[in-house]
């Protein structure tokens, strides 16, 4: 679950990481009181959403006085902000984020992520602020310095001095940047994070050490024991299917395609979309029942499928287990029919009462086109979804 | 002979009187020679009952020295399973099965931690189990789609493994054993370890290996087959369709900075000699076709 920039830098001052003082606003009003609040003049007028790149994309301006911050916040709030992480549609913004300015003298990048074969945390940190770390690793991989924190002892203080001189923060500025690189160890620690950057983290002219970002991803799995991270749940930055699909406990991602997939798995389910590819066509979505594919699960997954304007058929595969085919089956047609079907069913069923299974399904009067096996399937919905686009026309 | 279980081996099951436990319970105990192998449950503040007459423990110490289970299976709920883990890593098992979906990261990097120089072997978390055809299934896998017989499956999926299980039982083609590793990012055992112990089994002749997207370590064990493995490997990656930076269901299958696409994992393996099929209804024909030269 991602949160915005805003939200990201109340935790990390929470943890003692110094950041340049901000509001958080919903319309141009609210974003020069705030600027008159926050007094100087010099303000930064940042878009909120939740991806990255916005700087780029215009979603960034340095405001000189109220007047300035008025008009910038006119252009921002309710444009559709285009950057290389949001798709070529953009994304709404609905809140901005109005900062005192800094001067800045350098910029640095601090990330954290948990390497999967060492087991840790991995603090890695770069003199090259403001770029993306992908970038960085694939040209100057040499600029990028990791630390594996040992979790017990956490984050020392020789550790992060020895790292913050690597990338070349003075001397006079590395308790600061302790208490930057620590707080960040324990936010990201004692909120479940599974990646959490600041870039960049900000040298000022008067030696200060600033989280100017702060980008923060966290744990679904952990979600039940951090109620104030899902307090910062934004739904507008989700795409609707999916907040749809989970209230139903389905795993569902949107994809371009037209063939729709029901599977009980996520291996399955991935592979499933890639046979349908592998036969020419294209999946539609990723569609994990989970373990009880009921009629109930069947039905909301059938529904959510049918909002797609694009489809123009359905695989369903099922590799029952402990879950019966027959059972499977009887969910299958009871679903099809409350939600009145247009387009092609296609139904592999394997397993447990699979012959059973058949049975309902060939019983039941409705169209249901049976797949023997996997490449049977994908190949009959493929067709299927071919015929429809060649009536359409 | 097969690897980490067979008909001999004593299990005891944490978490045996929740719903999820009771259910597998039953089936595992029906399946082979299962009623002699799962003797114990665990759950504290229940020693003295029993289920389907398994004697419950309160703890896995008290377990494993009234009945000699050497290994245990693990159906705690999410919030609670890393601990179990600790506790059965503690008590010195073999072998844990740890089952249960949705262990928090954290959790599970702290478990790892402290399993450092212990010889204790995790499978999983969120994996379906393992199983040896005809001797003992541990886990959630159907039994009956299994076959006797000398492949070895290695998988990161539920489901998909039972396919790749499916197509090589329906031609015929045994199975020595079935291990799935688990979807999480932080697990325990991995590929390599368990090609290892293919490697080294004389009732093994080939293995299929599933993997899917995330992390690099399909990639690490096709090298060291590159150098080691004396036996072919027919292999399967989940997810070249998958778009970057969405987690797809399991937890650790995810393409972030660019790795753990599915066509570099393919690439790699196919560099190192394993066998691939980017079709995953071929999985079992593959491995016929290798086997017959």
């Amino acid at each position: 679950m991602k949160i915005h920039e805003y939200q990201g830098k109340e935790l990390l001052r929470q943890f003692g990481v110094p950041t340049p003082r901000g509001v958080a606003c919903f319309s141009v009003d609210e974003a020069v009181s705030a600027a008159k609040q926050l007094g100087g003049n010099v303000w930064v007028v940042k878009a909120q959403i939740h991806a990255g790149g916005r700087g780029k994309g215009g979603g960034v301006k340095v405001a000189k006085s109220p007047d300035q911050v008025r008009e910038y916040a006119n252009q921002i709030l309710g444009m559709q902000l285009v950057t290389h992480q949001t798709g070529p549609g953009g994304q709404k913004v609905r809140r901005l984020l109005i900062e005192e300015g800094a001067q800045i003298v350098k910029e640095y990048y601090v990330g954290m992520v948990i390497d999967r074969s060492k087991q840790r945390v991995v603090l890695m940190a770069s003199s090259e602020g403001g770029m993306d770390i992908e970038e960085v690793a694939a040209h100057t991989p040499e600029k990028i310095h990791k630390i594996w924190i040992d979790p017990v002892a956490g984050l020392t203080d020789a550790e992060s001095d020895d790292v913050a001189r690597k990338i070349g923060i003075p001397e006079v500025a590395l308790a600061e940047a302790r208490a930057c690189l620590q707080g960040l160890y324990r936010t990201f620690v004692e909120k479940d994070a599974m990646l959490a950057e600041i870039n960049p983290l900000v040298l000022t002219a008067d030696n200060h050490v600033r989280a100017l970002d702060a980008k923060f991803n966290f744990d679904s799995n952990a979600l039940y024991r951090r109620p104030e991270i899902v307090a910062m749940r934004d739904l507008d930055e989700e795409d609707p299917a999916e907040v749809e699909a989970s209230k139903f406990d389905l795993s569902y991602i949107s994809l371009d395609g037209d063939i729709g997939c029901l599977v009980n798995g996520a291996g399955l389910a991935m592979a499933t979309m890639d046979i349908i590819k592998l036969y020419g066509g294209s999946p539609a979505n990723f569609l994990d029942v989970g373990g009880g594919a009921s009629k109930e699960k069947v039905t909301e997954a059938f529904k959510l499928m049918l909002k797609n304007p694009k489809l123009k058929a359905i695989l369903v595969n099922i590799f029952g287990g402990i879950m019966k085919c027959d059972v499977i089956a009887e969910g299958v047609v009871a679903a099809a029919r409350e939600v009145h079907l247009s387009v092609p069913l296609v139904v592999r069923l394997e397993g447990t009462n699979v012959e059973l299974g058949k049975k309902i399904l060939a019983e039941s009067g409705l169209p249901i086109i049976s797949g023997n096996d996997m490449a049977d399937a994908a190949q009959k919905v493929v067709a299927a979804a071919a015929s429809k686009t060649t009536k359409g026309k | 002979m097969s690897i980490l279980i067979n008909k001999n081996t004593r299990v005891m099951t944490q978490g045996m009187t929740g719903k999820v436990g009771q259910f597998h319970t039953t089936h595992c105990k029906a399946y082979a020679n299962g009623a002699n192998c799962f003797v114990a449950g665990v759950t504290p503040g229940k020693a003295g009952q029993s289920y389907e007459g398994i004697p419950i423990y309160n703890s896995v110490q008290d377990a494993k020295k009234q009945t000699g289970a050497t290994v245990s299976v693990i159906y705690v709920p999410p919030g609670y399973a890393a601990a179990a883990i600790d506790e059965a890593v503690e008590a010195d098992l073999d072998l844990v099965i740890c089952i249960t979906e949705g262990i928090p990261v954290h959790d599970m990097l702290k478990t790892r931690y402290k399993m450092q120089g212990k010889r204790t072997i995790l499978i999983g978390p969120n994996c379906p189990g393992l199983i040896t055809p005809d001797e003992i299934k541990i886990g959630i896998m159907p039994g009956h789609i299994h076959k006797k017989g000398r492949i070895g499956v290695v998988s990161r999926s539920g489901t998909l493994t039972y396919e790749a299980v499916g197509q090589l039982s329906a031609l015929g083609m045994g199975q020595s054993s079935c291990v799935g590793i688990g979807g999480d990012p932080i697990n325990g055992t991995k590929h390599i370890d368990v090609m290892k112990l293919f490697n080294d089994d004389p009732d093994t002749d080939a293995v299929i290996m599933v993997g899917e997207i995330g992390g690099s370590d399909e990639e690490e064990c096709a090298r060291w087959i590159k150098g080691n493995m004396k036996k072919p490997v027919v292999g399967f990656i989940a997810g070249v369709t998958a778009p970057e930076g969405k987690r797809m269901g399991h937890a650790g299958a995810i393409i972030s900075g660019g790795q753990g696409g599915a066509n570099d994992k393919l690439a790699v393996m196919e560099e190192c000699g394993i066998h691939i099929t980017r079709n995953p209804a071929e999985m079992g024909r593959v491995m016929q076709k290798v086997l017959k030269g």
